[in-house]
């Protein structure tokens, strides 16, 4: 008798609050927008913060809402912004966009005193080095977001210009005044 | 042999006149060499020498790095003054490293390799290893390492060699006298490549324009009998390795394959010529012959020059300028690029230094589309310039790459052909540019991406790891105290 007592009286506390879970998931669900996701798939990804939120998803929310420009990736530049214009169906003028020149960050090794400080920053493991070593940029990995400049207690790190080489140069578009 | 019309083209006003009747002649050693490490398509090349160091003749200087890229030798005797960063032979002057070699005027030979005694009995692995030990490029001015293209014959069926001697851009006549003086060293090279490739043809093809080296050319081949030499007729862009090709085989060469997939592989006689000297000489590519002409030159020439020498001593050596020309070419003026000084050193890609008159570059402001279809007429490669050009002007590039911009060859006949001047393959060698530029950004990004999420895994798996080692620790703790 007590045994079934115990059963039924178990059972019926799990349907209910089973019930009361069922009819939370569905009031509270917090909405995941696939938009937002898909335009999370194109951005870089690498949180760097330059676009002024705190990293990609947060951007691609916004960019969701419209409360964003398309602009505002830095690493991703002119093409992530076509492609970010293109599935939001927005048209946006990039012929003005002036694309931020890539730079990269490089360290004075004269000045480094080796904290590691960028490196716990580097969102792309672009540093290397150790606990009172020498750090250096590995120019390659570097996509210019400047976060490690910010927290260099030396002052050793600058962004400096990618330069233009003879395999990365090409044709300027022909300037011309009258429209063919 | 029968040719098959090529579409399109034109017939500019070749002018060889200037040049095609002067014998080659030797430039004199020039007081100071300066070998660039890049002066082909693909990786720079390794410096191997420093400031100080005494060099011989044909010695290696710059060792190749990676598959595609060749080595550097030292064109004369002397001593490597210094290994520094000069302006390149490119239209932007940008800096390129370069050694720079004081000739000590003896001009002989270092230790070369032996020569290849019997190259028909040689491996085809062989061959190709001295034609890349030998820094041997395309020399018609693309220069792409020929030892890769010598190796096509493992991965390709290779029928047919295809020497270029169509040689179809205005002024250049070094071809040409290259092959009337060097006939012999032209045709064994000829044979050494084909026999590298495995190919059992041999086809030498020449613009009926010079009709002594088709003579010359078909009697030193006349006891071969896998070489044909048959004349093409005269239009430009008649070297172009597909039409020349096309003219040859009446096959197209499929949209970004190589000409090697319909069993064609196409190399210049001069680069026939090199490879006859690196295999039965084991000398290196240390010169080349340079057309110098146009009307600023005084006395235009066909110069061998040593690879290192300056535009400024060949153009002396034409006894200068004439009258100050308008424009400096290097290269054919169809194809050619600007030079950015006279500074700049000739390269084992310079086929042509021209000195150009205000009259002969005939610059003229561009005036708006008549819609006359002139260049479509014309588009040696079947495109539409007018379309094309109007889509890169809106900045469209995947339109026009989806009509076809990265099949145009950059050959220059729709612009040469505009009635309103319209700067076309100006156009197009933009939106080529713009479009591999784009493609680097895309690699760029999809890096940073994986490198981000690399560091993001790295990450989540040392919190998974501290939160399992503070656990143990944890209950380590309790037993401790349970026992105190």
């Amino acid at each position: 008798m007590y045994m079934l007592t115990a059963i039924g009286s178990l059972t019926a506390m799990g349907l209910a609050l089973g019930g009361v879970l069922g009819v939370a998931a569905r009031l509270l669900a917090v909405e995941e927008d696939p938009l937002e996701l898909e335009l999370q798939g194109l951005l870089p990804g690498s949180q760097c913060g330059q676009c002024g939120y705190v990293g990609c998803s947060q951007y691609a929310g916004a960019l969701a809402r419209g409360e964003a420009p398309v602009t505002l990736c830095t690493p991703g530049g002119k093409a992530v912004a076509e492609q970010l214009a293109k599935r939001l169906g927005v048209s946006v003028d990039l012929s003005d966009h002036v694309a931020p020149v890539p730079t990269y960050a490089f360290i004075n090794e004269d000045l480094c005193v080796g904290c590691t400080r960028c490196i716990k920053e580097c969102s792309v493991d672009g540093i290397i080095g150790a606990n009172k070593q020498m750090h250096t940029v590995m120019a390659d990995n570097c996509h210019g977001c400047g976060k490690c400049v910010e927290v260099c207690p030396t002052n050793a790190i600058k962004m400096v210009k990618i330069p233009k080489t003879l395999a990365t140069w090409h044709w300027p578009k022909p300037q011309s005044e009258t429209l063919h | 042999m029968k040719t098959f019309p090529v579409r399109g083209g034109i017939h500019p006003e070749y002018r060889k006149e200037l040049t095609g009747e002067l014998a080659i002649e030797r430039l004199p050693l020039p007081e100071r060499l300066y070998i660039p490490l890049q002066q082909h398509i693909g990786a720079p090349a390794e410096v191997l020498v420093q400031a100080g160091d005494l060099v011989a003749k044909g010695q290696v200087i710059a060792r190749r790095q990676g598959n595609i890229s060749v080595h550097h030798h030292a064109s004369t005797s002397g001593q490597v003054v210094e290994v520094t960063e000069i302006p390149a032979p490119h239209p932007t002057g940008l800096p390129q490293a370069t050694v720079v070699i004081a000739p000590d005027g003896q001009d002989v030979w270092g230790v070369l390799p032996a020569p290849i005694a019997d190259p028909f009995a040689a491996s085809p692995q062989a061959i190709a290893e001295r034609v890349a030990e030998s820094g041997i490029v395309g020399m018609g001015g693309a220069t792409f390492p020929a030892a890769v293209k010598l190796n096509l014959g493992i991965q390709y069926r290779i029928e047919t060699l295809l020497l270029n001697g169509a040689e179809c851009e205005p002024y250049l006549t070094c071809d040409d006298r290259v092959m009337r003086e060097y006939t012999d060293e032209v045709v064994d090279g000829a044979r050494i490549m084909a026999h590298a490739l495995g190919a059992a043809r041999i086809v030498i093809a020449i613009e009926d324009n010079k009709p002594q080296a088709l003579e010359k050319i078909t009697a030193a081949a006349a006891a071969f009998p896998e070489i044909t030499v048959t004349p093409v007729p005269v239009k430009y862009p008649m070297g172009s390795e597909r039409h020349l090709t096309f003219a040859i085989t009446g096959r197209e060469t499929p949209a970004r394959k190589l000409t090697a997939d319909i069993g064609v592989v196409v190399h210049n006689v001069a680069t026939a010529r090199a490879v006859h000297q690196a295999v039965r000489f084991g000398r290196p590519l240390v010169s080349r012959v340079v057309t110098v002409s146009g009307q600023a030159i005084a006395q235009p020439k066909n110069i061998e020059a040593p690879i290192g020498a300056r535009v400024s001593d060949l153009i002396e050596f034409c006894g200068g300028f004439s009258q100050p020309p308008e424009r400096m070419v290097q290269g054919g003026p169809m194809m050619g690029s600007p030079l950015p000084g006279l500074d700049v050193p000739v390269v084992k890609g310079t086929s042509g230094i021209l000195a150009l008159t205000a009259l002969e570059i005939n610059d003229r402001p561009s005036d708006p589309c008549i819609r006359c279809g002139s260049c479509v007429a014309i588009c040696a490669c079947g495109l539409t310039p007018v379309e094309i050009a109007a889509r890169i002007r809106h900045d469209d590039l995947d339109g026009a790459v989806k009509l076809g911009v990265m099949d145009c060859v950059s050959c220059g006949s729709c612009s040469w052909v505009c009635p309103s001047h319209i700067p076309l393959v100006h156009y197009f060698n933009y939106a080529k540019g713009a479009v591999n530029a784009k493609a680097r950004v895309d690699q760029k990004t999809e890096r940073t991406k994986t490198l981000a999420e690399a560091h993001n895994a790295r990450l989540e798996r040392l919190a998974a790891q501290r939160a399992a080692s503070r656990k143990p620790k944890a209950a380590a703790a309790a037993t401790d105290e349970a026992g105190a």
